[in-house]
């Protein structure tokens, strides 16, 4: 199952690439389903991943000349005073809750993406750059 | 001032769902504060990089962190992340992005059952 896992890994590193998110996305349901963690868990080891993973597209962005840094630095400081309140939820809910809440989240994200390319303009669809 | 607000919304929603946060920070960078896409993907990017680190040192504290299995998935996605950056600078990336909606959307339903 360990192949499965890293193909999935690699996908959701392109997710990253293309559309800026961390690969969270593909990393929590792929720890949960092919490697059997329990959800929280999953959650956990999935921001342990994503690090290298948006480190090294932030690099790869920068030669492209596309990070705001000054920016990107107060969203990260923010995002500290944020997280011990999403931790502290994640570990109350029930497993399945949180399971499930994270499978309505995957189906919002798909929706949107399908939305804006199919309308044809808006944050994810112009990452093809022409939009 | 907004940019702040912005990362306590990402950071809450980053460890509650052990996603980066992207998935609020692009949408927030494009519609409140006008970024271009790629240049509010990139710095998406360089904001969860703190993010996802002290999220991930917030829950191991609690003993969550599997590091043998973020390796297995986080290893192979340095060199997706690699891929996809370069996709978005040259490539249409429509059929990908619809593509990639399905993949989401089969799994989401997965998780739901």
């Amino acid at each position: 199952m360990e192949i499965v896992a890293a193909a999935l890994g690699f996908l959701g590193g392109v997710l990253a690439g293309l559309f800026g998110v961390g690969g969270g996305i593909l990393f929590v349901p792929t720890l949960v389903l092919v490697l059997g963690l329990t959800q929280v868990h999953a959650e956990a080891t999935s921001l342990l991943a994503i690090i290298p993973t948006v480190l090294v597209g932030a690099w790869r962005q920068h030669r492209h000349g596309n990070v705001d840094w000054r920016a990107a630095l107060l969203v990260g400081l923010g995002s500290v005073a944020g997280v011990e309140g999403g931790v502290q939820a994640a570990r109350a809910l029930p497993e399945d809750v949180l399971r499930r809440l994270f499978g309505l989240l995957m189906l919002a994200v798909a929706a949107n993406l399908a939305w804006r390319v199919l309308r044809g303009r808006g944050a994810y669809a112009s990452a093809d750059g022409r939009a | 001032m907004r940019l702040l607000a912005i990362g306590v919304a990402a950071g809450v929603f980053s460890a509650l769902f052990g996603v980066g946060g992207g998935i609020i920070v692009v949408p927030m960078l494009v519609l409140a504060l006008g970024y271009g896409t790629r240049p509010a993907t990139g710095t998406s990017l360089a904001a969860l990089s703190i993010t996802a680190a002290a999220g991930a040192v917030a829950y191991s504290l609690h003993g969550d962190l599997k590091p043998g299995a973020a390796a297995i998935v986080g290893l192979p996605a340095v060199f997706g992340v690699v891929a996809g950056v370069g996709l978005q600078q040259r490539l249409a990336t429509r059929t990908l992005t619809l593509g990639f909606a399905a993949l989401l959307a089969a799994v989401g339903v997965r998780l739901l059952v």
